[in-house]
């Protein structure tokens, strides 16, 4: 059992523990998607793990209905709806992309051009300026660091 | 002092700024991190179809309660904040009127009809949930958990967590209250 | 008494630390001599206090002195002699007591190995790092007092999370505080830098071996926590990007930068602002991991909710030492006169396109983890982000990282052509994109598209490495190889060699693993990835602490025996189950059952089968990369230094006398 809640206060997650099933596919595309979903789909009731890896009573029945699902041919999107119409956005680890997660999704991607802008703007700007000359006590002391490095 | 040398500042105050933020709403509320709000407030309730706990051949449905407004109580044996609300529960249902509706959810039929039986059943209608199946038709994750129903069939009101004679008091009589006059 | 004692000695640590963190640095800005003499004694004295005070509670734990309330919580009397050594270290107060110690056992060390360095450097470092030895002394001593007696002390005590109880969980948090801690050394002296006013290369060269080291450290660290994560969870998941995790990793992405970028300070004297600023975020980030995950702001609120004056004791730490580090800099830093020109196409422009990379990868990760928590506060609503976002931008971004350590390695200092860099980089990359692309095709079990690129740039790497093998061993040859290059370079290789070996386990162990979770019976077999699993029955037995239903499979490939595994199912007293899976570990594959429940009477069970193909490189690409920067870190410049130092005071001293 990994990081599941410690109890709260007020209100107490399912415990109890049940994980590996043997459920029996149609087809392996099946199987697939399944094995995706639970994987992507987060357990409710753990601190930060997706249904795959709980052992949480609810995760084993989300397990479950996912299972049946896909074995009555819901496609993957049909699951995730049909999970975020009842547990709302927090049960996807694969956020949608929507106004509140736009800076989520493009952030990074955002960042990396920022970030590869400034250094060729730098670069740039570096080889237009001169040549600082270097006073005769720090030409002094970049020869001696030199004269270590090749020593 | 070239000012791009104070980003780096700029950004870690903003990064501070969110955990005061966070901290500061984590003493309202200890727990807010962890409520997942439903998204079922302001949509038709789901129906609830399931084996009567007490005679499990027979089946209790929410549509028997169409039109009125009802309290679904999601609770178990296994759920030590349910014993503690369970007398408070008894109190609303004989003394306030409220109509419940309990789920006893992946539970132990026989300790749950033993409870019931020992301290009162305060509800309408238990339907047995082992499966889950009812409660995920609610997206319920924890127990105890409350909510509300209009006579339209509406879900008003959510909450995780044991009843109290405080959130009756503040939240839940007025809300009744608003919703068997409108 | 010994919690006294104690209790005492974290008292007299903070004496220590506090003037540690007032006398050198005073002393130093105002040149009085025997202020700045005072670093090393306080230095020295806090670690002998700091010492005590954990023998003390190690002491406690051995001695099941249940009336200190942290003991009582996290032994008992059947816990092996191993869990009860690393327990000191596995909740809350003992972990931030560890800490402490790791950090006065740095500064010891640090006062101790640097002669080459001014004293009132030195002094300056032990300073910076007495500031955050009190901060931490003064958390632990205010709100989270490992010594805590209880009035009414138990027979018996708890349990130590069960989780805990296996030995690389308790290795995995002594490296990662060494890693955490070390990180505060190459801090302490780009701050001392900042304060004495002198940013040029020699904080650099000083700070250099530190940083190594301890990035060495905090790479085995999350090795080791990755390995753990893989056998004790069960799941055969190797990385789950848990905050926990991701807080780990953060330091670790900014510390390789900033591994690289010291390299560059140091020989070329070249971004001099921006390796500080890298310094100092690799430690903010250390710090930033260890208390917000270890306190729960991420992850579970409860200990903030029941204590809320530790979450404000740590945003004040925070900000003092964070916030003043960085206003310092934004002073300091604008100083700063680079004379140092580099073109385009130079090692100079690689290196700081790999630190924008892993710049941004850190921040990105940074911005996942921190999202929900960010929503949830402006109460916009509540998202969960996990894996599948992590890996959807952790992968785009970081490919290209692997090109650069190619390219870079190969680009020549200051300036380079483009022409003769590409006429060069030609061959590695034709022999790359095709051997990738007929390795997947015909060595592979499927075709993807995902494991032609991963082994593209996995031997793209080894090419270029290859390739600098040979340059540098010139008209010599292998011979040359062995003459010319220092540790430092074979450090280089060895590291960027790992990443070769890592980009191979993740692809090909990603793409090609298949698990299968079936329902099986005594003597019932199932075939899997080319080898037959033959159940033999579960049966039920006592280990130390725990019951257990230990499973027995036989392995074999073509009726020929490979393996037979035990996975386990424990009980612990605290009721946590815990799956102990049998796993055959190859260098080419991994198979691994975990063993689920009984179903019915007849004996079967429910078990979870994986075939995993080389996922210990990915283990062992981090070990390379371990190893390289271990052998960067003894280069013998340092040692050359050190000894001319040493010789400088004895000539000194000699003269004195004379």
């Amino acid at each position: 059992m990994r990081r599941i809640l410690v109890l709260l206060v007020l209100w107490s997650p399912l415990l109890a523990f049940a994980n590996i099933e043997a459920y029996r596919f149609d087809n392996p595309q099946k199987e697939a998607d399944y094995r995706v979903l639970i994987a992507e789909l987060r357990c409710l009731v753990c601190q930060n793990q997706n249904l795959a890896d709980s052992n949480a009573e609810l995760a084993q029945d989300m397990r479950r209905q996912t299972y049946e699902m896909v074995q009555s041919g819901s496609s993957k999107e049909e699951i995730i709806v049909y999970m975020v119409q009842r547990y709302g956005d927090f049960v996807l680890y694969r956020p949608p992309f929507m106004p509140s997660t736009v800076l989520l999704w493009v952030g990074p991607f955002l960042i990396f051009a920022v970030g590869v802008g400034i250094l060729l703007l730098f670069i740039r700007r570096r080889n237009q300026e001169p040549v600082v000359q270097l006073s005769s006590e720090e030409h002094a002391r970049a020869k001696g660091l030199l004269d270590q490095e090749t020593k | 002092m070239k000012k791009r040398y104070l980003i780096p500042f700029g950004i870690f105050m903003a990064i501070m700024a969110i955990f005061v933020l966070g901290l500061y709403r984590m003493g309202e509320d200890p727990n807010f991190t962890r409520n997942v709000p439903s998204v079922l407030i302001g949509k038709q309730a789901p129906k609830i179809d399931l084996p009567d706990l007490f005679d499990q051949s027979k089946t209790v449905s929410s549509s028997s309660l169409a039109g009125q407004v009802w309290v679904l109580n999601v609770w178990a044996t296994w759920c030590p904040e349910c014993w503690r609300e369970h007398a408070f529960l008894v109190h609303l249902a004989r003394n306030e009127g409220v109509k419940l509706f309990g789920i006893d959810w992946r539970d132990d039929a026989a300790a749950a009809k033993r409870l019931l039986v020992d301290k009162g059943n305060p509800f309408v209608a238990v339907g047995f949930d082992p499966e889950s199946r009812a409660i995920m038709d609610w997206g319920v994750y924890g127990a105890p958990e409350t909510f509300v129903i209009d006579k339209q069939g509406v879900v008003r009101w959510k909450k995780a967590g044991a009843m109290t004679r405080e959130l009756w008091e503040s939240e839940l009589k007025p809300l009744l209250q608003k919703l068997e006059k409108g | 008494m010994i919690p006294e004692i104690g209790q005492l000695a974290l008292i007299l640590a903070l004496c220590m630390a506090l003037v540690q963190a007032v006398f050198p640095i005073a002393g130093a800005h105002k040149g009085v001599a025997s202020w700045v003499a005072l670093a090393k004694p306080a230095a020295l004295g806090q670690l002998l206090f700091m010492t005590i005070g954990y023998a003390c509670l190690t002491y406690g734990f051995l001695e099941h002195d249940f009336s200190i309330r942290y003991v009582a919580t996290n032994s008992n009397t059947s816990l092996p002699i191993l869990y009860l050594i690393s327990g000191v270290w596995g909740a809350h107060e003992g972990s931030l007591l560890f800490w402490t110690l790791t950090l006065s056992l740095w500064t010891g060390v640090v006062t101790l190995f640097s002669r080459s360095v001014p004293e009132v450097m030195v002094a300056r470092v032990v300073g910076v790092m007495g500031v955050v030895s009190v901060g931490f002394l003064l958390f632990m001593l205010l709100t989270s007092n490992p010594f805590v007696r209880l009035m009414n002390p138990p027979l018996e005590g708890r349990d130590l999370n069960p989780l805990l109880q296996d030995p690389g969980l308790a290795i995995h948090p002594p490296l990662l505080y060494m890693g955490y801690v070390g990180f505060s050394v190459a801090f302490a002296f780009a701050i001392a830098a900042m304060l004495g006013g002198r940013l040029d290369a020699a904080w650099a060269r000083w700070s250099r071996p530190w940083t190594n080291i301890a990035w060495v450290f905090l790479t085995l660290g999350i090795v080791i926590g990755s390995w753990w994560a893989y056998y004790e969870l069960g799941w055969g998941g190797w990385w789950f990007w848990d905050p926990v995790e991701n807080a780990s990793f953060m330091p670790w992405i900014i510390g390789t930068a900033l591994v690289h970028s010291l390299a560059v300070t140091e020989k070329r004297g070249a971004f001099k602002a921006w390796t500080v600023l890298l310094a100092i975020f690799a430690f903010s980030l250390s710090l930033l991991g260890t208390f917000l995950v270890r306190s729960g702001v991420l992850t579970s609120v409860h200990a903030f909710a029941t204590d809320p004056s530790r979450g404000v004791f740590i945003l004040l730490f925070l900000s003092v030492i964070i916030g003043g580090s960085l206003l310092l800099y934004s002073w300091r830093a604008s100083q700063i006169r680079s004379s140092v020109h580099f073109t385009l196409f130079s090692r100079e422009t690689g290196l700081l396109l790999t630190n924008v990379i892993l710049m941004v990868t850190a921040c990105s990760i940074l911005l996942g983890t921190l999202y929900p928590l960010v929503l949830d506060a402006l109460g916009v609503g509540k998202i969960s982000v996990g894996p599948p976002y992590f890996n959807s931008v952790f992968i785009p971004l970081t490919a290209p990282l692997a090109v650069l350590a190619g390219v870079g390695a190969l680009a020549r200092w200051k300036r380079d052509s483009g022409l003769s860099l590409a006429r060069k980089l030609a061959l590695p990359m034709l022999l790359s994109v095709g051997g990738g692309f007929a390795l997947t095709l015909w060595a592979l079990p499927h075709f993807s598209w995902g494991a032609a690129l991963g082994l593209v740039l996995a031997l793209w790497v080894l090419l270029t490495m290859l390739l600098w093998l040979k340059e540098q061993g010139g008209a010599a040859g292998l011979a040359g190889v062995f003459k010319n290059i220092s540790r430092a370079g074979w450090g280089m290789f060895f590291g960027h060699l790992g990443i070769a070996v890592f980009v191979v386990g993740v692809a090909l162990t990603s793409i090609y693993s298949t698990e299968k979770d079936l329902r099986i019976e005594k003597g019932q077999s199932y075939h899997l990835g080319g080898y037959d699993f033959l159940f033999k029955g579960a049966e039920r037995s006592a280990g130390p602490n725990y019951l257990m239903d230990r499973g027995e499979v036989v392995v074999s490939r073509e009726g020929e025996h490979v393996a037979t595994l035990f996975p386990e199912k424990r009980d612990y007293r605290s009721g946590m189950p815990m799956t102990e899976a049998g796993i055959d570990a190859g260098l080419t594959r991994d198979l691994f059952v975990a063993l689920g429940e009984p179903l019915g009477k007849d004996g079967a069970w429910s078990l979870r089968i994986y075939h995993k193909p080389f996922v210990r490189w990915v283990w062992l690409g981090g070990l390379f990369m371990a190893f390289g920067g271990l052998l960067a870190a003894l280069d013998k410049r340092y040692f050359r230094l050190a000894r001319k130092a040493r010789l400088e005071t004895e000539a000194n001293t000699a003269g004195g006398k004379a």
